[in-house]
């Protein structure tokens, strides 16, 4: 197991948003948590990634305890998050912004990282030495998960890559995504489109209100009627 | 017309003391939005180490240079780790308040007997003050040192901000803490270096400061300090060029008024320009219009 989630409880301000959850990605997988605004899908995120400390509960990352890490040595780890809303640094240029991904790496590894990164989002290329502030918001998301690549993840998180992206781009994003963990990276996908995140994934969890209740193979739980009803709109 | 370029040279020399001071008020607010009220009094401590490696210890000036950056660095770091960190999730007013603190701190405690004393002392010219005159205008060797000083110094941290790995992570930082831990940043550090850097560009300040006007005591970084800081925001806080900019301004504007209108209303003139910076261009002359968040 890659990423093991235990009993997982956090507070986010006054409010309890994620209680006692728990759940795995493998070597190799998709995995994709999906549910509706506030069920705590980022809170997760942000726990794994260091950003946020749980109240109870463990989380273990090849085997080694990573929850209460300062968020720096988790991704030294190879944990990586791309988050909500990309936060682009929108004053440095995408160059900065693809080597900033590339902190916890030697510079020698800099230009075969690069090179990695424009075969899987060419136009990266052409707007290397732009403001990150003046891209459209596809190629501003093309940027987040560059930036996190930079990186050589061994888990990639990506928090709702689909947002505010015309169709044909959640298209794209997405066989890429497919692409870039097809190629060896574990993907953890929160996903508001549980749609797309079921034709990917290979597995699934069901969140609501800061609990699992629903969890299996993607294919199976896009025939579930529960989940047709409340989040494929069917 | 030769009265006012020598004019306008002696405000430049003030100006390039107050940038030094400047930087560090607008790095350290850029990095964790604090107005470090203890930063003028970190520039005095920087005057006396500078003193006591001349006097004391008889090492040569750009040595006493080193020993004044390095041990305001040092200091710097610790007011950081001790004053400032424990509260960087506590309302912003906290911080602030913290800062007069640890400001009046500095001043009393250094004015002890057995710290600085609360005399004025003397500061000793590591070497003969020579002039020059070029086409009227009288230039001192003294001028000259601040002037070399205080440029390599800004070009240093121009190249060290844009150029280096490090740099880049101050950048990062100075946007989004949480965004820069996700790149793997050790934020923490980088508001270490910070505190650090624009300490150190305060003690060098206050060693030229020294040397430039002979005389100090524990209390000497108050109105600098607080010159430099209406340099930062007039140049647009958090942006290194516009503090130097707002510094230069500010000594020639402070120099102008001295000599064309009343000695006595130097300091009103430094100052005016805070209210008029404020009412015309909030954000400074090279800040960006801030969008107001509803």
């Amino acid at each position: 197991m890659l990423l093991e989630v235990k009993d997982l409880t956090v507070d986010y301000g006054m409010v309890r948003a994620l209680k006692e959850i728990s759940f795995s990605v493998n070597e190799g997988e998709i995995v994709t948590l999906i549910g509706a605004n506030g069920a705590g899908k980022t809170t997760t995120l942000k726990t794994i990634s260091g950003l946020l400390k749980p109240v109870s509960g463990e989380i273990f990352f090849q085997g080694k305890r990573i929850d209460g890490l300062p968020g720096h040595q988790i991704v030294r780890m190879g944990v990586i998050h791309v988050p909500e809303g990309r936060k682009p640094f929108v004053d440095l240029t995408v160059e900065e912004n693809l080597r900033l991904g590339a902190f916890t790496r030697d510079s020698g590894d800099i230009s075969g990282a690069l090179e990695r990164v424009f075969k899987s989002f060419p136009r990266l290329r052409e707007r290397l030495h732009q403001r990150a502030g003046t891209l459209s918001g596809g190629e501003l998301q093309m940027l987040a998960m560059g930036r996190g690549l930079m990186a050589k993840p061994k888990l990639l998180m990506l928090d709702e890559p689909s947002m505010g992206l015309a169709p044909i781009m959640v298209e794209e994003i997405f066989s890429i995504i497919k692409e870039i963990n097809q190629q060896g990276t574990a993907i953890l996908l929160v996903e508001q489109n549980a749609f797309m995140a079921l034709q990917i994934a290979h597995r699934a969890y069901v969140l609501e209100t800061g609990a699992i209740v629903l969890a299996g193979r993607a294919d199976e739980l896009r025939d579930n009627p529960k989940v047709k009803a409340a989040y494929l709109g069917e | 017309m030769t009265y006012f370029l020598q004019q306008l040279i002696n405000g430049l020399q003030l100006g390039f003391v107050y940038a030094l001071i400047a930087l560090g008020y607008t790095m350290v607010y850029g990095i964790v939005r604090l107005i470090n009220f203890a930063h003028g009094d970190v520039f005095m401590v920087g005057a006396y180490l500078g003193f006591f490696a001349i006097a004391s210890w008889r090492l040569p000036f750009p040595v006493a240079i080193v020993v004044a950056m390095v041990g305001c660095a040092l200091l710097g770091v610790l007011i950081e780790r001790l004053a400032y960190k424990p509260l960087r999730r506590a309302p912003r007013i906290s911080s602030l308040i913290t800062a007069i603190g640890v400001s009046l701190f500095l001043e009393y405690f250094t004015s002890l007997k057995f710290v600085f004393g609360p005399y004025f002392r003397a500061y000793p010219r590591p070497f003969a003050v020579r002039t020059y005159e070029l086409a009227g205008i009288t230039i001192s060797n003294i001028q000259i040192i601040v002037f070399g000083v205080a440029l390599v110094l800004m070009v240093a941290l121009t190249l060290f901000v844009n150029r280096t790995k490090t740099g880049l992570a101050m950048r990062a930082v100075s946007f989004d803490h949480q965004t820069a831990a996700l790149m793997g940043i050790n934020v923490n550090n980088v508001i270490s270096i910070t505190f650090g850097i624009g300490a150190a560009l305060a003690g060098a300040g206050g060693v030229l400061y020294g040397i430039a006007y002979p005389q100090i005591n524990p209390f000497m970084g108050i109105m600098p300090g607080l010159k430099a800081f209406v340099a930062a925001v007039l140049g647009g806080i958090g942006i290194i060029p516009g503090a130097m900019l707002g510094a230069v301004i500010m000594g020639v504007v402070e120099k102008l008024t001295e000599v064309y209108i009343s000695s006595t209303l130097r300091d009103a003139g430094a100052f005016a320009i805070l209210i008029i910076v404020l009412l015309v261009r909030p954000s400074g002359l090279l800040g960006k219009k801030q969008k107001e968040k509803v």
